[in-house]
């Protein structure tokens, strides 16, 4: 069958079972677009700006286990979607964007809207084509899923010229790919992975500390069933967050900069590590010297070679998908029953850490704590719902508050840490599941920074609860200000504010303010119940010099945290 | 320490691009770079000459690996390898200097490939270090331009990188 080019993009698109694309139309695409309106089986989301479409299909992306699309123009449509391609990137997201490129002849002539595309984005995805002929349409866009998806994931582009949309060729969409190029490591070395089994038999104070790599590896009761097996301490990364259930007894929180006391005492103090799907980054160990000055054994298992001994050097690096290798872990460690007796005294050393009770905060009759809002969102929505953040202090009391029992729940952007994340994320996490309750935990700054996407949320009727921390400041900003600059605020005060509760109403939302903590579980039960299908945008007026505790300064070590009660 | 890394990568336009961006964004040294296809016209032959601890080196190979367009990557340096530089130096050749260059040229086994009434070309294949040489050999006034090629290089005996 002979097609055009655009035919043959949105038949791809098709044929890859898309859902939604999310996108913003402009003269390269123009073609596209006019073959998606002639279809329905892509459903296409008409967002307000384009870093909120790449964001919106990675929310998509990262609360279900399938690749999320964009869609965008050439020129300063593509330039808009590289804050979202970067942030996918970082967080190793599956995605796959389709940017419209002026015509072939044009190129490299300064046309009107033209970028170099694929030069912009080379450092920020998995991997970038332009295509220069029709006829590779169709299998380019086979090789851009195929490669966001398997592998370590992440965001790939295809750059596409106006005139290929317009050419015609044979269309057949290729069954398979096959890059001699790559060729991902899935199973890992059964050697590598009895040695393994052979340190945790042997460990007195063992530790796992799990991140993003298993919940993209959809490797979740996997690691709940390893974990329990051997009765071992679990600590998650930021993205690792739901990986391991929050409410189990094993659990001893987040780890990291805003990390437990528990979490970083034992990540520190134990003598063998097992490090699943996470990468030993500055916001979890601190000074890499400091963290290696204690010693220990480390068993890393990645997907990508090049994330094992980056940091850290490791004794057992194992490299394969995380799901494949824990099975075949378990299986080893099933077979010799581990004795529980041989870690005990390390739990209660661990019991000891968490005496500390290094979360609790002051609560208060008269100011709304932000904690305390997050403790309120869980118990209103019974820890269920899908929570997106945007970055800031805001994002880590989410991360410490809303205990995760489930994967794929919790959505932020850990690595590049986006503000302006939270909202469009939250469009395709409630779109790929429209009965679930989705809040967006975000600060009066972060908000700001994509406030346009409540006029899309109205469009396609999106029920999202906005949960805004307001402390009229940029909080995150005005902490490390207090603490390293000599309480110098500078230019982290949010002066002008709108009245958020009115912006929401006037996007045809309702809007609430709240000032007391006598009125916060109220607020969010009319918002979450009563109003279950409505954009309800939650203004919370919260103390405005709260901090985030335990902290860990940058480039100090993990056990040198500043706790609440020191101050 | 110094090491010279040989990749296969697929011949295709922006795949240069990747391999030095890489270096950049990452802060790795770049001492050298030559790439020109193989015998196989689908793939080309990369051999970069770079200088960090081992673990810098071992990063490099793996983020090299990591890029979807290589196919392969070995570390020449790690065992037996023979590395190969071609240099082409025009020299001021007047009065007694031509025969004094000739002579150094023939020592140094290279030839001389243009000849004026006041110019030689001299061209000379060796290591780096036999090109250094040279260079340091003769009265640096006498030099107009130098021209290298950049190190390539290949495993010895039975060391073979191919698909
Ligand atoms: C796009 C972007 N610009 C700047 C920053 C730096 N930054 C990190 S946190 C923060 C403050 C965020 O303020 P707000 O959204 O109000 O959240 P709060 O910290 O007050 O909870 C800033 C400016 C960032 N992460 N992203």
């Amino acid at each position: 069958m002979v097609l055009t080019g655009a035919e043959i993009v949105v038949r791809c698109l098709q044929e890859e079972k898309v859902e939604y694309l999310f996108g913003y139309p402009g003269g390269a695409v123009l073609f596209i677009y006019d073959e998606l309106f002639k279809q329905d089986k892509v459903r296409h989301v008409l967002v307000r700006h384009e870093q909120a479409a790449v964001h919106a299909a990675d929310g998509y992306a990262r609360s279900t286990e399938s690749v999320g699309v964009a869609l965008v123009t050439s020129g300063p449509g593509a330039t808009n979607a590289v804050t979202g391609i970067a942030t996918a990137y970082m967080d190793s997201i599956p995605l796959v964007i389709i940017s419209g490129q002026v015509p072939t002849p044009a190129i490299g002539l300064d046309a009107f809207q033209e970028v170099d595309m694929v030069g912009i984005t080379r450092p920020c995805v998995k991997h970038n084509f332009l295509v220069k002929d029709v006829k590779d349409i169709a299998a380019t866009i086979k090789k851009a899923f195929y490669i966001a998806r398997t592998g370590r994931p992440g965001p790939v582009v295809v750059d596409i010229p106006k005139d290929i949309t317009a050419h015609k060729c044979e269309f057949s969409y290729p069954e398979s790919v096959s890059l001699r190029s790559y060729n991902p490591v899935v199973k890992g070395h059964h050697g590598q992975i009895k040695k393994a089994a052979q340190l945790l038999f042997e460990a007195k104070r063992p530790m796992i500390y799990a991140g993003g790599g298993v919940v993209l590896s959809n490797a979740s009761e996997q690691l709940t069933k390893l974990a329990r097996t051997l009765g071992f301490p679990v600590t998650n990364t930021l993205m690792g967050l739901g990986s391991y259930p929050a409410s189990d007894k094993q659990f001893v929180g987040m780890l990291g900069m805003h990390g437990t006391y528990e979490a970083n005492m034992s990540m520190h103090y134990c003598d063998v590590l097992l490090a699943i799907g996470a990468r030993f980054d500055d916001r979890v160990i601190g000074d890499p010297k400091h963290f290696q000055a204690e010693p220990r054994k480390i068993i890393h298992i990645d997907i990508d070679p090049s994330s094992i001994s980056k940091r850290v050097k490791v004794d057992v690096p194992i490299v394969g998908d995380v799901k494949e290798v824990l099975e075949e872990l378990t299986r080893l460690i099933e077979a010799e029953k581990p004795n529980p007796e041989n870690a005990a005294a390390w739990w209660r050393q661990i019991g000891e850490w968490r005496d500390r009770k290094c979360m609790l905060y002051r609560n208060s009759e008269e100011v709304i704590k932000p904690q305390f809002v997050v403790q309120k969102l869980w118990e209103v929505t019974g820890g269920d719902a899908f929570v997106t953040t945007d970055v800031g202090q805001h994002q880590m009391w989410a991360a410490q508050y809303y205990g995760f029992d489930k994967p794929r729940r919790w959505i932020t952007s850990g690595g590049l840490g986006t503000m302006g994340f939270g909202l469009p994320a939250a469009m395709g996490v409630q779109l790929a599941h429209p009965d679930k309750p989705v809040a967006v935990v975000t600060g009066e700054g972060s908000i700001q920074m994509c406030i346009q996407e409540l006029s899309t949320c109205k469009q396609y009727r999106l029920p999202i609860k906005v949960v805004s921390l307001n402390n009229r400041y940029l909080g995150m900003v005005r902490q490390w200000q207090e603490f390293f600059h000599g309480n110098r605020y500078s230019e982290s005060y949010m002066d002008s504010l709108p009245d958020f509760a009115k912006i929401a109403e006037a996007y045809g939302h309702r809007g609430m303010q709240i000032t007391k903590p006598s009125d916060v579980e109220g607020a969010l039960r009319e918002a979450f119940i009563t109003h279950k299908n409505d954009l309800v945008f939650l203004d919370f007026q919260v103390d405005s010099t709260e901090n985030v505790y335990p902290m860990v300064q940058g480039g100090k070590g993990l056990t040198e945290m500043i706790l609440a009660e020191e101050l | 320490m110094r090491h010279v890394i040989s990749l296969l990568l697929e011949n295709e336009s922006g795949a240069l691009s990747r391999v030095s961006g890489l270096f950049s964004a990452r802060g790795y040294n770049i001492e050298s770079l030559t790439v020109a296809p193989t015998e196989d016209a689908s793939m080309s032959r990369m051999t970069i000459v770079t200088s960090g601890s081992d673990e810098v080196i071992e990063q490099i190979t793996k983020q090299l690996n990591k890029l979807i367009e290589v196919v392969k990557v070995v570390d020449l340096s790690e065992a037996a390898y023979i590395e190969r530089e071609l240099m082409l130096i025009k020299v001021r050749a007047v009065a007694k200097d031509r025969e004094e260059l000739k002579r150094m040229a023939d020592i140094f086994r290279g030839r001389v490939v243009d000849v004026t009434d006041s110019t030689y070309v001299i061209e000379l294949t060796g290591t780096q270090d036999k090109l250094d040489s040279f260079i340091n050999a003769i009265d640096p006034a006498l030099i107009l331009e130098t021209v290298r090629s950049g190190v390539t290089g290949v495993g010895r005996g039975d060391r073979i990188l191919k698909v």
